[in-house]
Order: structure tokens, then C-alpha cells, then sequence
């Protein structure tokens, strides 16, 4: 039997799970915060890329590629992008085969919808609640295999340490449960990690409450590097609410939603104007960028819209019902008959946890997979390609694991010295004598890097970011002990302003504008120096810089 | 602006005891309970209405958006999801007085916190999982979908007189679930399977009571799922 740990239940993880369920001998255990009915993936609403071909367009996977390439600005490994477009078609199929009930059209086709930065109709959805449906799918599929005792799922526990043998490979991992604060040591030939992105550090975010980017901070202060961390992606249509932002799905563009503000009294459609060839379904980062400048730049501008009420009513009933109905709920807008007010949002994290080909971390036995790690997306991600990334990571790093798989004796140590390690830590800060509240603690954080790594950023602001931070970590984050939130949180607090930090350095040693990260101080591309990924090293002191070569596309 | 007394039932991990505990809250009458509850934990220091020192409160959510079903919980009397309540449907008289409370047909693990573990182990007891291939039938695909949106967040099994925790009776979301998969199966043994179970852990037990439907907080068509998953597992008919 080969043991795989997978740390996180969402989309990535699921598919993960499947995958080494679907050949003999392999046991998963499945380790979530929540259950996978509340991961984040449940969220996404649009759909999912693949080139099936079924609208009489030409579409091809050879197209996929250059699409998913070109909007990711080359920094994606193109390798990994060939692989994740080539199999897109046939992932689509499977998904439908485990019962997503993906739209049909009239020839019983799996339907395509068009989204950003893509000409051709390539994403499948099912209406607007995409993500929840494969996710039903998925979870009814593991189902089968919990009942045969082939996956465990431990829900309400959460990671806190990889754990390693005298080699420094990865045999098991260190959780807590949340519901008796038990801490548990559990043992595997290789753990996977697919954790979700760093939304739990801003707060414009329209991400899970649930993605805190703990375990990503844990694994970087651990001295796992992050690549590409700078990289942010804004979408430009959400809503402030509650303490995060709501999103407006592209699928309102796609549909044939228009983005407007008023200029001179007069309705201004800025984007068809500028892009007549795309309009409104320009890639994200342009779109975002083009409303942070109008917002920005000209003062007689404060409201940005999209436009609904023009769409026929079939399709805002069949097709767009949960963005109707958010607005109805959330913000008393019926947008069938007025615009929608919008601000652009953080939506997806291109960076991540830095990973091969084959979704290796650096260390052995270590892999990662969705949102958390960096893969295919270079400097921007196509809207309808991260559900893609999150079912392909998942079976290409389980079968990467399986591959690898190094036998560890399955060692069942009581107490490996990494839990010797977490008690002691947790003995330690109890003596603490700063008291800080941690949720007012996360607020100032999340406002040091909303207003570092916003949109558009500069040296400037940058390097003020950075400064704040550094201050912030040491007047009021070292030594500090809040009684009143979890051990949890405060073991992890440093580690995540530590990855805040590499967030902000990364920025600035970036140097040009390119996808989602644009300097207004150095706007032009710089394929010459950074047409590289970035890589953020922590070594215990200082976070290390530095960029590595993009591998070349094999024949 | 509003200013709220939000009364919330709370229990430390550790302890069995629950007792109440009343904070004030000032802000947009279009907040979200939710909303409320961040705010609250947010405070530099937590002070209830007598003065005394409180402890955060624990709660769940993810989305904040109505899609996930973390954040299911007892709000002034009826079960509802934090995150779509908001204040202005909430306050009812002068003293603006809101109460919430853990659902309480889950064991309470700390304050709002429940242990939903039993609900996806039901579901494995009524092998709710596909065999062969979905069955595609254009004419239930609408159905089928609004299966396969259910939140599993629990509020229909708190509002339902039959449903408990120790009984046979799973409960609406089981056949909410279930019927989709009933239909979809083409692989026969499972399909009867899962009929039987559908038997019984749901007909056998279902008063038609339907309080259910009106309290789903995605408003699904429960009755309508019901008569259909009626019509396969007990009438034995294949819809058309
Ligand atoms: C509103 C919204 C709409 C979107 N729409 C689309 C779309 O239409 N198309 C598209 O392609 N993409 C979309 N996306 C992006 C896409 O949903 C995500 O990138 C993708 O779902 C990520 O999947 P994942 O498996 O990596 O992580 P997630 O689904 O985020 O799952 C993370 C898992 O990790 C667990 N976890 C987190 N922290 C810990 C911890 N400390 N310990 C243990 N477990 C932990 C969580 O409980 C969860 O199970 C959307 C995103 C959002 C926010
Ligand atoms: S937080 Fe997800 S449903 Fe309320």
C-alpha cells in the first residue's frame, strides 16, 4: 500500500485523492479545515477551459496554448502549459462522466461559453455555479472510495508541520483538530499540498475566508521557496462586502455584459472604445488596469459599471441567475434594470509555492498542486484555466508521488521531533509578553500590503510598504502572545507577515510591468532580464531574491 | 445606522455548560449577521452589554456569499446561513434585540460551532455514489443541477420535526442529494442499492411536513425533488 497525505479538499485535492484511488494500492488520507463542501472552489462560477471544438470554430488545443502562454506574458513553464491544454478536452469529458451537470446544447454537446482573453468559445460551465457542480461530482466520486476505506477524510483539522527523516525527505506532516486541539503526527509516503491561494492576507480579496495562506507561510519560513509571488491577479469586476469583496462573474461579459462610466453626463464605454477587437472581454489585468487609471487618473470619474439591464432575460435567468440573485441579496440592485457599481478586487494569486514539471517541491516527497502552488499561469491567468490547473495539478502530483515514491518505512513514531518541536513552540508563547489582539494585528497587515501591492505599483509605495512592514513585524508582531485567539493563528502570525514580506520584495525587485504586476515607474516589458520567474528564499534571517531561467518547450 | 443587541449562545471547548452573552453592535442595517459577528471579534477588547471580559466568538464561514454553508446557525428562532441575514429583515421590534444560537441538532463544539460530521456519514450509509456512467435526460438535467447545488449546511435537517441525530431518518438534504444519483444510474444493482436505503433512511421517515422548503436558504425545489425521487424509489417509474 502506498500512503498519500493530501492537505486541503478543494478542487486540487479532490482530484489529487481520485487520481490515486483510480489505480490498486494506494490509501489517501485527506486533511481539510472545512469539508470540501466549503472549499473555495465551490465558489467559482464561470467554468472551465478546455478546446472541445463543439461551436464549429476551429478551436484547438494548439490555440488553448497560445492563448494560456500569451496572456500569461511566457513565464509559464510551457511545458507544463502543453501538458495542462492537451489533456483539457478529455479532463472536461471525465468531469461530465462523474455527473457535472454542465450545460448542454441542442445537440446534447457539453455547451462553451466565451471568456477573457480568449476568442475562441472554450469554457464549459454549468450555469453560474461551475465550481460547486464539479465539486458535487468530485465529492459524490470520493464518497465511493471512503465507503471502500480507501480515503480518510479528517475534517476540522488543520496543517502545522511537514515532517521529515534523516535524509530531509517528507514522511508525514504535523495537524492539529480544531475541535479538541489535539496535536497529531501521521505518517505517508508523500504529502501533497493543495492548500488554496494567499487570501487570508488582504482583505480586498473575493476569495475563502478559509485560504489564509498559513500552510504557504509555514512551508516558506521552512526555507521552500515561492515563485513568482508579485504576480496578483485583480478582477476587475467585484463588489466591496463584508470584510472581503463579492465577485461578478466574467460570465456577465461573456454573456454580452458592458463596462461603462459617465463622462461629461454621457455614457463612456471605455473599453470598447479602447479595444474595439475584444471590448469587455479583454484579459483581466488590461481591464483591471484600464479602471484603476480612470479612477486614478481622471477626477471627475469616481463610479465604474457593468451593464446588465440590455441582455435578454433568458439569459439572465438560465445563465446568470446567482450574480442576479447576489445583487438582489447583498445589495438591494436588481441589475435587469439598473447597472452594477464596480471595483476591481484580488482574485487569484499566480504565484505560489515553487514547483517542477511534475509538481515536485524541493523537498522530496513534497508536492503541491492549485491555487497554492505556481503553475501554468505565468504573469496572469485566464478566467476559466484555474479549475483547469486545480484538476490537472492534482493527478499530475499524484502520479509525480506515486512515481516517486521512496518506500519510506512507514515510520509511526509517537513522537517525531517536529511535535516535540510545535509543543515546545507552544509553551514558549504562552510566556510572551506583547499582547496585540491578532485580528487587529491581520487589519493593519492586510492595509500595509493593499497599499504596497495594489494595481499599479511603484518603488515609491513599494519600498514604503516594505518599511511599514518591517517596523510593524518589530514593534508589535515579535514576542507577542494573544490569549484570547487560537494557538493556531498565533503560532502562524509571523510566518505570515514573513510571507507578506516576500510578496512586497518580489515586487520590487521586478522591475518592469508585465501581466499583473505593472510599475508605473518601469512601464515597459523587460524580456531581457525578467522574462524569468521570480524566486523568494527565506533563510532563516533575510528573504533572498533572485530569477531562474524559464525551461525552453521540448519537441 | 442601527444600534443592535446581539444576544449569542456561547460554550468554551472544554466546558459542557452554554450560557448567553449580549454585545452592541452600531452600524448599516444592511449588514449581514455575519458581518456583525467579524466586527465583533475584530474589537480590540471584548466587552459584553454587563462589562465583563469575553472571550472571541467561534463561529464558521468561508465564502461569505451564500455558498458554502459554513455559517449555518439559529437566528431569532429560525435556522439561516450568517452571511445572508442581514439586520433589516432581522429587527422586528424597538428593542432591536437579535438572538442567535448553535443549530442544536449537532453536538455544539465551541460557541456557534457545531460537529456536522453525522450528515456526510449518512450519506455514505446510503451509498450516494455513482457506479456506471450518468444516465443524461435532458428533461431532468434542471432537477439534477439543483441537486448537486445543496449546500449541505444543515438548516433543513434543524427545522425538520423528525430529524434527529440518533434516528434511521436522514433527512431532507439525503434526498436532495439522492435524487440525482437514483436517477443518473445506469448500473442496476446500485441503482436498487440505493433505492432501498432512499427507503429507508428517508420515505420511511419523511412526515411531508415540509417545513424545509420554505426554510432552504438557496431556495431549492425540495418538493419537487421529493415527488420525483418518490416517483423512481417507490413507485418504481423512470421519469421521463
Ligand atoms: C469567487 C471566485 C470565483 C472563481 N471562478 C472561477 C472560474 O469561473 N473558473 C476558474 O477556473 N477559476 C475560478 N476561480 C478560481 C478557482 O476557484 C480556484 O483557483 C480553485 O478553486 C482553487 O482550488 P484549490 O483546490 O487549489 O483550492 P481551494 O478550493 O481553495 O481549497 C483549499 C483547501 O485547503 C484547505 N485548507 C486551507 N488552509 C488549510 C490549513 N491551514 N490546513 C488544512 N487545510 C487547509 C481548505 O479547507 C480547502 O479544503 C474563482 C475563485 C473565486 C474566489
Ligand atoms: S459563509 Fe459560506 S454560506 Fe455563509
Amino acid at each position: 500500500m502506498t500512503k498519500l497525505i493530501i492537505i486541503g479538499a478543494g478542487l486540487a485535492g479532490l482530484s489529487a485523492a481520485i487520481s490515486a484511488c483510480k489505480e490498486k494500492n494506494n490509501e489517501v488520507i485527506l486533511i481539510s479545515t472545512m469539508p470540501s463542501e466549503r472549499a473555495q472552489s465551490v465558489m467559482a462560477e464561470g467554468g472551465i477551459n478546455g478546446a472541445l471544438n463543439t461551436k464549429g470554430e476551429n478551436d484547438s488545443v494548439e490555440e488553448h496554448f497560445n492563448d494560456t502562454m500569451n496572456a500569461g506574458l511566457h513565464l509559464a513553464n510551457p511545458n507544463a502549459v502543453k501538458s495542462l491544454t492537451y489533456h483539457a478536452p478529455q479532463i472536461i469529458k471525465d468531469l461530465a462522466s462523474y455527473g457535472t451537470m454542465f450545460n448542454r446544447d441542442d445537440n446534447e454537446n457539453i455547451d462553451l461559453r466565451n471568456f477573457g482573453g480568449q476568442k475562441k468559445k472554450r469554457t464549459a460551465f454549468a450555469k453560474s455555479s461551475s465550481g460547486k457542480q464539479i465539486m458535487t461530482s468530485l465529492i459524490q466520486k470520493v464518497r465511493k472510495y471512503e465507503i471502500q476505506g480507501l480515503i480518510k477524510r479528517y475534517t476540522s483539522h488543520k496543517f502545522l508541520k511537514i515532517i521529515k527523516n534523516e535524509s530531509d525527505a517528507c514522511i508525514g506532516c504535523v495537524v492539529i483538530n480544531t475541535q479538541n486541539q489535539e496535536l497529531i503526527p501521521i505518517f505517508g509516503d508523500s504529502v501533497i499540498i493543495s492548500t488554496g491561494g494567499m487570501h487570508g492576507l488582504f482583505t480586498n480579496t473575493t476569495g475563502s475566508l478559509d485560504n489564509t495562506g498559513i500552510v504557504t507561510s509555514e512551508l516558506f519560513t521552512s526555507g521552500i521557496p515561492i515563485a513568482n509571488g508579485e504576480f496578483i491577479q485583480f478582477h476587475p469586476t467585484t463588489m466591496k462586502f463584508s470584510k472581503k469583496h463579492l465577485l461578478i462573474s466574467e460570465a456577465a461579459r461573456g454573456e454580452g455584459g458592458r463596462l461603462f462610466s459617465y463622462k461629461n453626463g454621457k455614457k463612456w464605454y471605455f473599453m470598447e472604445e479602447k479595444y474595439p477587437e475584444m471590448g469587455n472581454l479583454m484579459p483581466r489585468d488590461v481591464i483591471s488596469r484600464e479602471i484603476w487609471n480612470i479612477l486614478n487618473e481622471d477626477d471627475s470619474i469616481d463610479n465604474v459599471y457593468l451593464d446588465l439591464t440590455e441582455l435578454p432575460e433568458e439569459i439572465l435567468e438560465n445563465n446568470l441567475f446567482e450574480i442576479i440573485d447576489d445583487c438582489e441579496t447583498f445589495f438591494n440592485i436588481n441589475p435587469k434594470k439598473e447597472p452594477i457599481p464596480i471595483i476591481p478586487g484580488i482574485h487569484y494569486f499566480m504565484g505560489g509555492i515553487k514547483v517542477d514539471e511534475y509538481h515536485r517541491t524541493e523537498i522530496k516527497g513534497l508536492y503541491a498542486a492549485g491555487e497554492c502552488a505556481c503553475q501554468y499561469h505565468g504573469a496572469n491567468r485566464l478566467g476559466g484555466n484555474s479549475l483547469l490547473g486545480a484538476v490537472f495539478g492534482g493527478i499530475v502530483s499524484c502520479k509525480t508521488a506515486l512515481k516517486d515514491r521512496n518506500n519510506n518505512q512507514n515510520s509511526s513514531e509517537t513522537n517525531p521531533k517536529e511535535l516535540l518541536e510545535i509543543k515546545e513552540q507552544i509553551n514558549q508563547l504562552k510566556k510572551r509578553s506583547r499582547k496585540n489582539p491578532i485580528p487587529t494585528l491581520k487589519n493593519e497587515l492586510s492595509n500595509i500590503l493593499e497599499n504596497s501591492l495594489d494595481i499599479v505599483r511603484n518603488e515609491e509605495t513599494l519600498e514604503k510598504g516594505l518599511n511599514d512592514l518591517n517596523n510593524f513585524i518589530d514593534t508589535k508582531v515579535e514576542d507577542n502572545y494573544d490569549s484570547t485567539s487560537g494557538i493556531y493563528e498565533n503560532i502562524n502570525f509571523k510566518n505570515q507577515c514573513l510571507l507578506a514580506k516576500a510578496l512586497i520584495e518580489s515586487a520590487i525587485a521586478r522591475k518592469e510591468s508585465r501581466g499583473a504586476h505593472t510599475r508605473s515607474d518601469f512601464p515597459e516589458t523587460n524580456d531581457k532580464d525578467y522574462k524569468k520567474t521570480t524566486i523568494a528564499r527565506y533563510n532563516g534571517k533575510s528573504i533572498d531574491i533572485h530569477f531562474e531561467e524559464i525551461p525552453k518547450l521540448r519537441e | 445606522m442601527v444600534l443592535i443587541n446581539i444576544k449569542i449562545k456561547r460554550k468554551t471547548l472544554d466546558n459542557e455548560n452554554s450560557y448567553f452573552q449580549i454585545f452592541k453592535y452600531e452600524g448599516d442595517i444592511n449588514s449581514s449577521i455575519a458581518f456583525v459577528l467579524e466586527d465583533i471579534n475584530s474589537r480590540e477588547k471584548l466587552i459584553d452589554t454587563e462589562g465583563n471580559f469575553a472571550e472571541r466568538i467561534e463561529w464558521d464561514c468561508g465564502c461569505l456569499q451564500k455558498k458554502c454553508g459554513a455559517c449555518a446557525m439559529i437566528i431569532n428562532g429560525n435556522p439561516s446561513l450568517a452571511c445572508s441575514s442581514l439586520l433589516k429583515d432581522l429587527i422586528k421590534d424597538d428593542n432591536n434585540l437579535i438572538t442567535i444560537e448553535p443549530l442544536s441538532k449537532f453536538p455544539t463544539v465551541s460557541d456557534l460551532k457545531t460537529n456536522k460530521y453525522s450528515i456526510f456519514k449518512s450519506l455514505q450509509d446510503m451509498k450516494l455514489y455513482l457506479e456506471s456512467e450518468p444516465k443524461i435526460n435532458k428533461n431532468q438535467h434542471e432537477s439534477e443541477y439543483q441537486s448537486s447545488r445543496c449546500l449541505m449546511c444543515g438548516c433543513c435537517l434543524e427545522i425538520c420535526p423528525n430529524f434527529d441525530i440518533s434516528n434511521t431518518f436522514n433527512g431532507t438534504l439525503s434526498m436532495v442529494n439522492g435524487f440525482k444519483l437514483i436517477n443518473q444510474e445506469n448500473e442496476k444493482n446500485h441503482k436498487n442499492e440505493m433505492i432501498q436505503e432512499y427507503r429507508k433512511h428517508y420515505y420511511n421517515g419523511c412526515g411531508k411536513s415540509l417545513s424545509c422548503e420554505e426554510i432552504c436558504p438557496i431556495n431549492l425545489p425540495i418538493e419537487q425533488l421529493l415527488s420525483k425521487s418518490n416517483a423512481i424509489g417507490v413507485w418504481g417509474r423512470n421519469l421521463k
